[in-house]
């Protein structure tokens, strides 16, 4: 057993860095988003302006729903390319399965903003994408709605997040034990049959934590419509990003912030009861 | 040794079945440069209730899953009923295989595992409530219907996965090791009730165990495996009264190898002599410890061969001694009902007839 002076000395740095770093700015931005801004400066008064303002402004809740909407679609996508991925992986790659995984893996050392200029490359005016197409004569001038639409933020997050989808899913479906999908088999499942009734119940606890990555990632990113996005994108983190720069209201920026932590914190709720009731072991 | 039930036919016709359900046509099986069986040719009839026997490692559980469809062979056939099940996805075979560690689905209930069968193959679903119900009483596991597996002992487990298996009614049921990973009351009473309910069902069953008395207790025939060859193919009692080979005479109950030289219709071990009409040369013959018997105790008939040995060890297992003896420096193995402590030189005897001529 350890004494008591011991577990204090050895416990205090983490409970010290924790109530530093997360719990202090976290009151911090509660407490601002009950203040209010006049005349250029922060006043200490207690109320629920930033509330009222941020649900009866039209314009923050429709980039709150263009958020999730653009959220949905990452999420979607990403499970539509990373679920076929890390199923061949797992069942039929064989001998090239570590090689495969590595390749899926390589994209993650790569820095999100290389590859958000890579895709700015590919999707401008006088990108690969449009110089191909010209080249091949399918279009005569440069299609400009490839770069700086919702379109080209999804693209980008979701190439940026499949390998967050295909990780847990790949892991879950690791996991299940062939003689599983042997005994279905035996039975007389096909293998369809078998996808459906067991392999795809037995990997939900997977696939909804790489939803919930993908899902979560996405409703916090700023990066994409700066990049690719232009003004038809504009997510609810970059309103914060602005509200706490240029436009100086920290108390609306921290009253939007509120709202996208319970967003996540009850979308994290459910997800973990969701996960409870779905895995068996 | 636990008496065996045989309705077969002799061990002189090892392999060749009348009203042959599944044949194995010279399958081989190879794994990288392993070769994990080599031509075994075999043959199980309509109701029979054959047990394939061998040691870890000797391909018996690669036979199974050859017949159920989960690999495929380097080289021979499978045919059953007269369609060749080899070339067959394991879901079109009518064989169903009760897997050694149960593999239930552990997101589905008791009764949702037991469908499944019928779920999957397109039985009308107005049948499936009756036909899964007469399965779990079959099991007796009825009271058991909603639970999940994960809250089930080994032996319900065990019980739902042999009502599982049997819900498609398959002419032939796979059973690998089922029982090994039960504690040894519990298996004791899973072999009985799996012999009752494979006659009750007259459903063809291939177990595979590397349990010699289960083998014994169990089968109609077994199928001895060495190093993914046939051994030998008969039934409990022939291949313990009669086995082909030395490995199968020590894999089986317990004997004594002697190592004979024949000359002139006498076989001649150590000062041990007994009539043999066997070619002249060298000889081995597996005698059974039980067929040596004190000679004060014995009628022995006329041509029984006598000894004089002397008691090296003695071991009382309840209803029998088990002696070593050893006879002018060879030592034998004997078995005698229990009659207290042997000391000194004492007379056996033996019957010639019971040395049988094994190959090497």
């Amino acid at each position: 057993m350890y004494s008591r002076a011991y577990k204090s000395i050895v416990s205090a740095p983490p409970l010290l860095w924790v109530g530093l770093f997360l719990l202090l700015p976290y009151a911090l931005m509660f407490a601002h988003s009950f203040w209010l801004v006049r005349d250029g400066l922060l006043v200490h008064q207690w109320n629920l302006q930033n509330y009222t303002n941020l649900f009866q402004n039209p314009v923050y809740v429709e980039v709150l729903f263009r958020t999730m909407r653009i959220a949905a679609s990452v999420t979607l996508l990403s499970l539509l390319l990373g679920y076929p991925l890390a199923y061949f992986m797992s069942f039929h790659a064989g001998v090239r399965k570590d090689l495969l995984y590595q390749l899926v893996i390589v994209p993650l050392w790569v820095s999100y903003l290389i590859r958000g200029y890579a895709w700015k490359t590919i999707l401008g005016s006088e990108g690969v994408l449009n110089a191909f197409l010209q080249y091949v004569h399918i279009t005569k001038e440069p299609v400009s709605f490839f770069l700086y639409s919702p379109f080209a933020v999804i693209l980008m997050l979701t190439h940026i997040y499949t390998p967050f989808v295909f990780l847990p899913l790949y892991a879950s479906l690791e996991h299940i034990p062939r003689y599983l999908v042997e005994a279905s088999h035996d039975l007389g499942a096909s293998p369809r049959a078998t996808f459906f009734r067991v392999i795809l119940p037995l990997s939900l606890p997977g696939l909804l934590a790489g939803a919930t990555f993908a899902f979560a990632l996405t409703l916090g990113d700023f990066l994409g419509p700066i990049l690719v996005g232009g003004p038809s994108s504009i997510m609810i983190a970059n309103v914060v990003q602005s509200l706490f720069g240029t436009a100086y209201d920290w108390p609306l920026g921290a009253a939007i912030s509120v709202c996208i932590l319970f967003l996540i914190i009850s979308l994290l709720f459910m997800t973990e009861r969701l996960e409870k009731r779905w895995s068996f072991r | 040794m636990t008496a065996a039930l045989s309705n077969s036919p002799s061990a002189s016709s090892a392999t060749a079945v009348a009203g042959a359900l599944l044949e194995v046509r010279n399958i081989a099986k190879r794994f990288g440069t392993r070769d994990v069986l080599k031509n075994i040719s075999l043959q199980i009839g309509s109701g029979e209730f054959l047990t394939l026997l061998g040691e870890s490692g000797s391909g018996k559980t690669t036979l199974l899953r050859l017949i159920a469809g989960f690999e495929q062979p380097t080289s021979g056939e499978i045919w059953m009923s007269g369609v060749r099940l080899d070339t067959l996805p394991p879901y079109q075979r009518r064989v169903n295989t009760v897997f050694q560690n149960f593999a239930l689905f552990p997101h589905l209930s008791v009764t949702d595992n037991v469908a499944y069968g019928l779920r999957v193959t397109g039985c009308p679903a107005s049948e499936i409530p009756a036909r899964v119900d007469a399965a779990l009483r079959m099991v007796k596991m009825q009271e058991y219907a909603s639970a999940r597996p994960s809250r089930l002992s080994g032996g319900e487990q065990q019980r739902v996965a042999l009502a599982r298996a049997l819900i498609n009614r398959p002419q032939l049921l796979l059973l690998d090791e089922p029982l090994s990973a039960l504690d040894a009351n519990l298996r004791k009473q899973m072999q009985g009730e799996l012999k009752a309910l494979q006659r009750e069902l007259g459903i063809t069953f291939l177990f595979v165990t590397h349990d010699q008395d289960e083998a014994m207790a169990l089968a109609d025939r077994i199928a001895l495996l060495k190093d993914g060859a046939l051994e030998q193919v008969a039934s409990p009692r022939d291949i313990y009264a009669r086995p082909a080979t030395s490995y199968t005479a020590r894999f089986i109950g317990q004997t004594n190898l002697l190592r004979a030289e024949i000359r002139n219709g006498f076989a001649n071990c150590g000062s041990l002599r007994w009539p043999a009409n066997s070619p002249n040369g060298k000889a081995l013959f597996s005698l059974r410890p039980e067929a040596i018997q004190l000679a004060s105790e014995a009628s022995p008939s006329p041509d029984a061969v006598c000894f004089r040995a002397r008691i090296h060890q003695q071991i009382f297992a309840g209803s029998v001694e088990q002696l070593e003896v050893d006879c002018a420096g060879q030592l034998l193995r004997v078995r005698i009902s229990a009659r207290g402590v042997l000391t000194g030189e004492h007379e056996f005897v033996f019957d010639p007839a019971d040395a049988i001529p094994v190959r090497e």
